[in-house]
């Protein structure tokens, strides 16, 4: 594994930010940290990048724990902080060049132009920094983020306060990042976690509710699956409704019906047998997919338990 | 180190606030030896340039604020500190670098006032007739005024994230260490040989000392080891975090 989170813990004078955390990031993905303002996404991501101690636990990023190695894991990942903090008065070039200077890159001029490349900087990189819109500026930061060539990306918030053709260029910037590096990034937005994660670790009041790729969690979520089934030949309702946990069955046309499964359970195989055994053929079978956002919500909105 | 250096010069002499540090303290010290009758060299008719080295502390004691009260201050309120902090740049580094490009525009501020020295030099009569030494002992006497200056204007900035707040803490920090101790050690409460312990601890007596043109070690120790002590408590304060 090459990160992981160890039962970490944070306070702030006595109110818990976050409360035993612990996960693992390994190779090659994405995670999407989740949950309301408040739930201690900024601070896990201030402890990973050793702006801040924690309490108590353990941050480890390749085998550097972040509390003794400081300088180690800060050379390993890139960070982008909440609301990217820019030296506005700096032009564009002069301050990735600073990056570069801090991080004593060698061929720094090289990586400057490589890094206004990626992040599409190109004709905003003569410009003072203060001159430039919110999307440029979060290309600043990000480019910053990326000129070491850094194993770990860890984005806070990176598409908060975007605009729609923004929110997009930045996402496609960060899934193009993420091809060769762990990205840990934290958002509410769910669609957007959807779009970019191959996991995702949602948090609540501190607190660990979700920990999963996003398929499975969806349908962990799900309860019960709506399946929308067609068959070539017609068949009678009741034939479907007989089968093992099928709790109602919707009419749509004579051969395609609408099936609401029984809690956990899944009975897509069991349409499928019920096809051939008749001599029918299976012909189309949906999954509704329950959104992200109801999941979101379903989690977060439970109160804490005591 | 250095790149922090340069980042922090260069900050200086990208807005105004370079060229407005070096236009004030010129303006007053020029005034003060050239115009104002009172102190003119002129009318002195003394080819010394006392007014200068007397002058320059009392402006440095809020010159230096002004110029120190951004570096860690307004890091802070941009949050550009969380940047530097999550760098791989140990924290005296920073430190360090803020420190000697903040005094490196001290520095640059006193190179024209060189023009002084000649001026006097050349109005000397007969021409040259002016105490060499003194001028270079309150040269580097002026020089470790404003390294300790610049260590507290540091320190201040560092307790917060207002600006105002560090300039004025600063500037009343900059005037007790340079003037409060003599100030003190004139009170009737010392007996025996304690007043002039308390006025030893105030950097005025040190610079006086300096500025007669022989550097000796007590003094440089002084302001060494008060800059070093300052310095550290800077670095105490950008270390610790206060949640």
């Amino acid at each position: 594994m090459s990160v992981i989170v160890d039962n970490l813990t944070k306070l702030y004078g006595s109110q818990k930010a976050i409360d035993s955390l612990s996960f693992t990031v390994s190779e090659g993905e994405i995670i999407g940290f989740l949950g309301p303002n408040g739930a201690g996404k900024t601070t896990t991501m201030k402890i990973l990048s050793g702006y801040i101690p924690a309490t108590s636990g353990q941050a480890t990023l390749y085998d550097y724990p972040v509390e003794t190695h400081p300088l180690e894991v800060k050379r390993l990942i890139g960070y982008l902080p909440e609301h990217n903090p820019l030296y506005l008065d700096m032009y564009v070039k002069e301050y990735l060049e600073l990056v570069a200077k801090i991080h004593k890159l060698d061929h720094s001029k090289r990586r400057v132009s490589d890094v206004i490349e990626m992040t599409g900087l190109g004709i905003e990189s003569h410009k003072q920094i203060k001159m430039l819109s919110k999307g440029y500026r979060q290309r600043v930061g990000l480019a910053q983020a990326i000129i070491h060539q850094p194993k770990v990306l860890i984005l806070d918030e990176p598409t908060s306060g975007l605009d729609p053709n923004q929110l997009v260029e930045i996402r496609q910037l960060i899934s193009t990042l993420g091809q060769d590096r762990i990205v840990i990034f934290s958002s509410h937005i769910m669609q957007e976690v959807q779009a970019l994660c191959s996991r995702v670790v949602i948090l609540n009041q501190g607190q660990l509710i979700a920990d999963s790729p996003i398929d499975s969690l969806v349908s962990q979520m799900q309860g019960s699956q709506l399946i929308t089934v067609d068959y070539q030949k017609p068949l009678e309702s009741d034939q479907i409704k007989a089968l093992d946990g099928v709790e109602s069955v919707l009419k749509l046309t004579d051969s395609s019906y609408q099936v609401t499964s029984a809690p956990g359970v899944d009975v897509r195989a069991d349409l499928f047998d019920l096809a051939v055994h008749h001599s029918n053929r299976l012909v189309g079978l949906t999954v509704q997919k329950q959104d992200m956002q109801d999941v979101f919500q379903a989690l977060t909105s439970q109160p804490k338990e005591a | 180190m250095i790149s922090i250096l340069g980042k922090e010069l260069k900050a200086f002499f990208s807005s105004l606030i370079g060229y407005l540090v070096i236009a004030t303290f010129l303006i007053f010290i020029g005034l003060f030896m050239w115009i104002f009758t009172d102190t003119s060299i002129l009318d002195n008719r003394y080819a010394s340039l006392a007014q200068l080295f007397g002058i320059a502390p009392m402006i440095f004691v809020f010159l230096i604020p002004a110029i120190t009260m951004r570096s860690f201050s307004e890091e802070k309120q941009r949050g550009t500190i969380e940047f530097l902090n999550t760098k791989p740049i140990k924290a005296w580094k920073i430190l360090i670098g803020k420190y000697l490009g903040n005094l490196l525009l001290v520095v640059i501020t006193l190179v024209p006032t060189l023009i002084y020295v000649w001026s006097v030099y050349q109005l000397g009569a007969p021409k040259g007739n002016i105490d060499i030494g003194e001028i270079i002992g309150s040269y580097a006497g002026l020089l470790f005024l404003a390294g300790l200056f610049t260590a507290i204007g540091l320190f201040t900035s560092s307790l917060s994230d207002n600006q105002i707040v560090a300039f004025l803490i600063a500037a009343i920090g900059c005037f007790l260490v340079y003037l409060g101790f003599d100030y003190l050690s004139r009170l009737p409460i010392f007996f025996g040989n304690t007043d002039l312990v308390v006025q030893k601890m105030g950097a005025e007596y040190h610079y006086a000392s300096i500025s007669k043109g022989k550097i000796e070690l007590r003094d440089v120790v002084y302001f060494v080891t008060t800059t070093g002590f300052v310095l550290w408590g800077t670095w105490i304060a950008v270390t610790k975090h206060k949640w």
